[in-house]
């Protein structure tokens, strides 16, 4: 991609402009590489304080063989790894840094014990060559291997070691929290210099250590909370699609970018970008609806129109179980409305196949002229199907031995869900519709 | 045999001969060997007085070494005691008192120990089997052996220092046997070995070639105390010139040979006059004639024994057979030609070591006039001279009790290294330079050790017959002893390789690893990579404070901590003082300085120790979070104590032998257990074990735990438990803020950082909350770090750590997140928030499905006017809530059903949201 563009900026000479087709792949591709942070900003946006406290912190470590220990701490989304990568891309351009620093990345979700993380800190720390051939021994042994060498190096002499830990609060939960120890108490002793940085999005993740642990713990946290206002959301929004000036076709991106200015005034389109700030300020689900638009330029529209916004909003915001009572049968959609006819008269009390069979008899009984009965097994089928579904659910507790007939189940569909699908249900009949709607049964 | 030890065969004690003297005070016995042999086998090892043995210890690897001074028995005959003057090994000796040493210990070294008084009055059934000891000059090198059952002496060890030792009180050959020169030189006689290695063998199996070694060396001994005739040295010589591996240092010993035999006699006698000793002239005459008997005693066996030698090809039999076959596996090539003098065939295979010797240590005129002496007398002159001096035999009979066991072990095999073996014989040459000196120590010692000899001699005078059959028991004995050490020896690597020595498996009794030999990468230590540029050191105060307030940097001293420094060290110096154990508990929050005034203690007492203050002890720590499972607990005391590894049950075991046997030179053992609450285990018995060895009466154990509740033992601990950790307890109360203010200075130590009031405004706050000083100290710091950044500094800041910056900090590091984060929250995780709480009050309970939350949910939005929400974007923002626990949620599968509480208190919430 990057020879491409090398090719491009040559071209550039030559020529001014460039096919559509080909600044339509530019576009794609330079955004895609942007919206899915694949490319780390070039300075931090929003978090200066905690970026250079962060660097700063790791700086020392880096060059003073300082032992320190931080958490960074906020929402999803919020930009945690982000801010610990530039500040790290930062730290590593000076080259004192670079030459000293050893990195030991790990995330409890890869690493979900004491045993499996100790492994990956020593293939990290290219331990494993001391210990030549010899497998791998025990947990213990590991241990003691890795203590010992974290007890051999000095602050002056060893090379500081920065251990990441992704998802700080699953190694809360690893077996006596060994690990956690081990490293808080080496960044509190004489021993080699290591800086432990935890990135976790539990606000309460300092009640989830342990007293002795807590206490060895530096106490320090950066909280990346964002109190972004829907201005500066709606820069960002502009920021993030516009086209950098280096773009090889210039008049194409001066095009671009002021689509986007007048996409960004558009009332239509801000009320959709609204409405996701109101739901989300995280940038991940910004991407995901900016992507969707993306998506939607062609060579034949080569702009984004507030209509893409708005349609790419919907496609975000729709109801998934909604959309699953669409490729339902009638006999099942029936079922599902017995069902809340049920839960309304019994507020909220689970019924099972035989409750929901009657009440769909009655309603053939009354008022029914396009539906027929069908055979009890044709019914219980359909419960299956829709138990398989999850769009109901047995009972904890209940599926032991009764009969199926007898198990008793729990709807897991609100009322707005399933009136929703009804309007949108293909060729459903009135009568079933006008019993959906009624109060009663 | 070292299987034999190993399996804990059960051995018979049994006293040789009649008692040679009876105390009647004491009633006890005194004894001149005593016969252990091994039970359903049929030899038996033979132990004499002045011999070097091995005694049980708790490490079965690493038995005890001493020597035997006396043997002795009650009238029953039940109890076999033994006197014994002990060796110390290298691990031993405390790590810090090595270092005395000023050099690296060598793995087999020992030290003659003259400490303190310790029991030296040892079970004789405790002894395990004879050893090799060989004393070395002081600036001797060590010989460059992978034998691994010759243990080496150069220093004596007074629980203090390191004093050179003359060789006469270590050697064993010139004690019993005053008539023998003084005590052989070990350590030159080893190397040249080598060329003794037999040329005929090299065919053979190497087991063969030990044996062909090992074995013949009674004849040979007696041959060499027999004294050399310079003809049959030349003799010898010649023959080694037959022999195909002929090296120089077997040219250059039979060359020092020579020389020694020209000398002129009486030297020796002259020496003896002359030197200070208690014996008049006349015994040392009758001693000097004794000696001349003995040697042609000496002579007159090995011939008479030579014969049968060559004709019993069996081995096992009984007798001489055994020393037979080996020789005359090795002497087939040269035997056709040479005929019947086997005997002093056996006389190259011998390490002529024995001889040499005995020529370095006296500067050996004796053997040479020994040797005029037997020269001159015909084989009809030595029966004459056999039949007339039965007394001597007896002597005999001693002297080859006391060498046959240790000799076999000197003569383990070893590749015949040219290089080695020149380089060694060189180095004899030196030292045959130096050894006049030793003369008269020595001879004092031969004297000293005659009055032992003199009884014997009269007691033991019984038939000539008598004599020799006791003399063939004795060789089968000798047998038997050879074996044991030669199978002891034997390790599973290639002789002679340097380089393998550091593998050897574990098991082998001498599994000391050597520190000088990292090259194998099993011993390699792991290390972080040292940086290539150094460390950039604080540039200005605040850097300079900021690393003094880190909580790695060690203190000067501790403050606020003496009176519980005082308890512990005067409560851990009276035990170490008396030589006795017990238990200490010690409890308090984390960050009161428990581990860290533990720590000052040990530092006081070790410094204590070294300048001999109170004995010397061990110090080590292991931490319950620091070990993966209870039971490594064991694992880790052991390795700090032994450095051996071995598996937790085995670990146990050896500690548990440890500390239940009495061992007389054990130095008190200090134990800290760090976090004793994770040694927990349903059986307790990992806890159990730690505070019941303290209570054995030879463990010498001080076990100090620290865990942070202070009725642990109450709560978690059975009683049997909690009674043997005792009610010896101490808690560390919270520092209070006075206290943590002076922390902070006195860590500070005169640099000028901090406001007074900053620092009095951090201490209190602390102190408030949790009273840890890591806590304080962390907050300084981060405060010197926002002073630092903040902005530059105006002329009225002065630069200094103010009350503002502390402020910063304590926000940052105290205050809950959970406001800020709801502040921060966007518009519909704050209206599902309300819409929570509105639920909660409606249902007047403190939790509620999502479906009911989601009903208010939708009519609050309806009342902001915002478009209400799809239930997927709902369950997405309660899931988000959930992430950062400002909610709680029952698992995302349940979906609308799942539960909702709050994490934060409704008021919070409203605070917050109101706030805006």
């Amino acid at each position: 991609m990057r020879k491409n563009r090398s090719i491009m900026s040559k071209r550039k000479a030559k020529y001014a402009h460039l096919p559509i087709g080909e600044s339509i792949t530019q576009v794609q591709s330079m955004l895609r590489e942007r919206l899915c942070n694949q490319r780390l900003p070039d300075k931090p946006e929003g978090t200066e304080a905690q970026h250079k406290h962060l660097l700063e912190l790791l700086r020392r470590t880096a060059i003073h063989g300082e032992s320190n220990s931080v958490l960074i701490v906020g929402p999803r989304g919020a930009g945690k790894t982000m801010l610990l990568k530039c500040v790290l891309r930062d730290l590593l351009e000076d080259k004192e840094a670079q030459k000293s620093l050893l990195q030991v990345h790990l995330n409890g979700l890869l690493q979900t014990d004491d045993r499996i993380a100790l492994k990956e800190i020593t293939r990290q720390l290219h331990l494993e060559n001391v210990v030549g051939d010899k497998v791998f021994g025990s947990f213990a042994e590991n241990l003691a291997f890795l203590l010992e060498a974290l007890k051999k190096g000095d602050r002056s002499s060893s090379r500081p070691v920065l251990f990441i830990l992704d998802e700080f609060d699953l190694f809360a939960h690893h077996k006596n929290q060994t690990l956690l120890y081990n490293l808080l108490d080496v960044s509190q002793s004489a021993q080699a210099p290591i800086a432990v940085v935890g990135i976790t999005c539990r606000l309460d993740v300092l009640e989830l250590l342990e007293k002795r642990v807590k206490s060895r713990f530096s106490h320090r946290q950066i909280h990346l909370l964002s109190s972004l206002t829907f201005t500066q959301y709606l820069q960002r929004v502009q920021s993030q699609l516009s086209l950098p000036q280096d773009f090889p076709d210039v008049k194409f991106a001066q095009d671009w970018n002021d689509s986007i200015k007048t996409l960004c005034e558009d009332k239509s389109a801000e009320e959709a970008l609204r409405r996701h700030f109101n739901s989300s300020k995280d940038f991940r689900s910004l991407h995901i609806l900016l992507m969707l638009c993306l998506s939607r330029v062609t060579v034949a529209k080569p702009v984004i129109k507030p209509a893409d916004l708005l349609e790419a909003s919907r496609l975000c915001f729709v109801d998934a179980k909604a959309n699953m009572l669409h490729g339902l049968s009638i006999l099942e959609l029936c079922l599902i409305i017995a069902m809340k006819h049920l839960n309304d008269v019994y507020e909220g009390e689970p019924f099972n196949l035989q409750m929901v069979h009657n009440e769909f008899k009655k309603f053939l009984q009354r008022k029914s002229n396009s539906m027929y009965n069908f055979e009890q097994p044709v019914i219980m089928k359909a419960f299956e199907h829709l138990q398989q579904l999850e769009l109901i659910r047995p009972v904890d507790g209940s599926a032991a031995k009764t009969q199926k007939e007898y198990q008793l189940m729990r709807l897991m569909l609100d009322h707005s869900q399933i009136m929703e699908a009804l309007q949108k249900y293909p060729l459903c009949p009135t009568d079933v519709k006008q019993w959906a709607m009624s109060a009663f049964g | 045999m070292k299987y034999f030890t190993r399996l804990r065969v059960r051995r018979v004690y049994k006293w040789r001969g009649d008692p040679l003297a009876f105390n009647r005070k004491l009633k006890t016995y005194d004894y001149g060997s005593l016969a252990i042999s091994v039970e359903g086998l049929p030899r038996t090892t033979v132990i004499v007085v002045g011999q070097h043995i091995l005694i049980e210890g708790e490490d079965e690897d690493d038995p005890y070494v001493a020597k035997v001074t006396r043997l002795f028995g009650d009238d029953s005959g039940k109890q076999k005691k033994a006197v014994v003057q002990w060796f110390a090994r290298v691990s031993e000796v405390p790590a810090s008192k090595l270092k005395l040493l000023g050099r690296e210990p060598h793995p087999q070294e020992i030290f003659y120990y003259q400490g303190r008084v310790c029991e030296d009055e040892v079970n004789a059934e405790s002894i395990l089997r004879p050893v090799k000891v060989k004393h070395l000059d002081g600036a001797a090198p060590f010989p460059d052996s992978d034998d691994k059952d010759t243990l080496f002496v150069k220093m004596s060890w007074d629980s203090k220092i390191f004093r050179v030792v003359p060789s006469a009180v270590v050697d064993p050959a010139s004690e019993p046997a005053p008539a023998f020169s003084p005590p052989p030189r070990s350590k030159p006689s080893l190397p040249p070995s080598p060329p003794c290695s037999p040329p005929a063998a090299t065919p053979t199996s190497r087991r063969v070639s030990r044996r062909t070694l090992s074995t013949p060396e009674p004849a040979e001994v007696r041959c060499s105390w027999g004294s050399m005739s310079t003809g049959k040295v030349r003799s010898l010589e010649a023959e080694s010139h037959h022999s195909a591996t002929k090296l120089s240092a077997s040219k250059c010993l039979s060359a020092t040979r020579r020389k020694a035999s020209a000398r002129t006699p009486g030297v020796r006698k002259k020496l003896q006059l002359c030197s200070p000793e208690k014996t008049s002239p006349e015994d040392a005459m009758d001693q000097l004639l004794d000696q001349e008997l003995e040697s042609e005693m000496m002579l007159v066996q090995r011939l008479s024994s030579s014969p049968p030698q060559a004709l019993h090809l069996t081995p096992h039999r009984k007798g001489h057979t055994a020393p037979a076959s080996p020789l005359s596996h090795r002497l087939t090539p040269l035997r056709k030609a040479q005929g019947g003098r086997d005997a002093e065939d056996a006389i190259p295979i011998k390490p002529s070591s024995v001889v040499l010797q005995q020529l370095s240590e006296t500067d050996s005129p004796p053997p040479a006039s020994r040797g005029d002496s037997t020269r001159a007398t015909t084989p009809s002159r030595r029966k004459e001279a056999k039949a007339a001096r039965e007394s001597a035999l007896a002597v005999l009979v001693e002297v080859d009790n006391e060498n046959s066991p240790m000799l076999p072990a000197a003569t383990t095999p070893r590749s015949s290294k040219r290089k080695s073996a020149l380089l060694v014989s060189s180095r004899i040459r030196k030292q045959l330079h130096l050894l006049n000196n030793d003369q008269v120590l020595n001879s004092d010692g031969e004297d000293e050790d005659e009055d032992v000899f003199v009884p014997s001699k009269a007691l033991q005078s019984s038939s000539e017959e008598d004599e020799e059959e006791e003399e063939e028991e004795l060789d089968s004995d000798q047998e038997v002893g050879a074996k044991k050490s030669r199978v002891g020896s034997r390790t599973p690597r290639s002789k002679g390789k340097r380089g393998t020595s550091a593998r050897t498996p574990r098991k082998t009794p001498n599994k000391k690893i050597t520190p000088s030999t990292p090259q194998t990468p099993r011993y390699a230590t792991p290390i972080i990579p040292s940086r290539s540029l150094p460390a950039r050191c604080p540039a200005n105060v605040l850097e300079e404070a900021r690393a003094r307030l880190h909580v790695s940097s060690v203190p000067e001293s501790l403050p606020c901590r003496e009176q519980e420094f005082q308890d512990i060290y005067s409560f851990v110096e009276s035990k170490i003082v008396d030589g006795t154990g017990g238990c200490m508990y010690i409890s308090g929050v984390p960050g009161t300085g428990k581990t860290a005034t533990v720590h000052e203690v040990m530092r006081c007492l070790q410094h204590a120790a070294e300048v001999d203050e109170i004995p010397p002890f061990h110090f080590i720590e292991i931490n319950g979070m620091k070990m993966t499972d209870p039971h490594q607990a064991y694992v880790q005391i052991l390795q700090k104590l032994t450095s051996q590894k071995a598996t937790a049950d085995h670990a146990a075991a050896l500690l548990e032998k440890r500390f239940s046997n009495p061992a007389p030179r054990k130095e008190s053992t200090v134990l800290l257990v760090d976090e004793l609450d994770l040694l927990w285990t349903r059986k307790q018995n990992v806890m159990y074990n730690l505070f019941d060895w303290p209570t054995r009466r030879h463990a010498r154990l001080v076990v100090l735990t620290i865990a942070n509740t202070m009725d642990l033992p109450e709560r978690i601990m059975i009683n049997r438990v909690a009674s043997r950790l005792g009610l010896t307890r101490m808690s560390f109360q919270p520092y209070s803020f006075k206290q943590l203010q002076q922390i902070i200075t006195s860590r500070l130590n005169k640099v000028k950082a901090f406001e007074e009031d900053a620092l009095q405004l951090v201490s209190r706050k602390v102190a408030a909350l949790s009273g840890d000083a890591r806590r304080c100290l962390d907050i300084c710091r981060r405060a010197t770090e926002i002073c630092e950044h903040s902005a530059p500094p105006t002329p009225s800041a002065s630069g200094l750590v103010g009350m503002s910056h502390v402020m910063e900090a304590l926000n940052e590091m105290f205050s809950s997140a959970y406001i800020t984060a709801i502040k921060c929250a966007s518009v519909q995780e704050q209206l599902f928030l309300r819409a929570v709480i509105a639920e909660f009050r409606r249902l007047g309970l403190e939790e509620a499905t999502f479906q009911q939350v989601f009903v208010q949910h939708q009519a609050l939005c309806r009342v902001e006017g915002l478009q209400p929400i799809s239930v997927s974007e709902g369950l997405a923002v309660c899931q988000r809530l959930g992430a950062c626990r400002l909610l709680l949620l029952e698992p995302s599968r349940l979906g609308v059903l799942q539960r909702v509480r709050l994490n934060v208190s409704q008021d919070d919430v409203l605070y917050a949201l109101k706030a805006d």
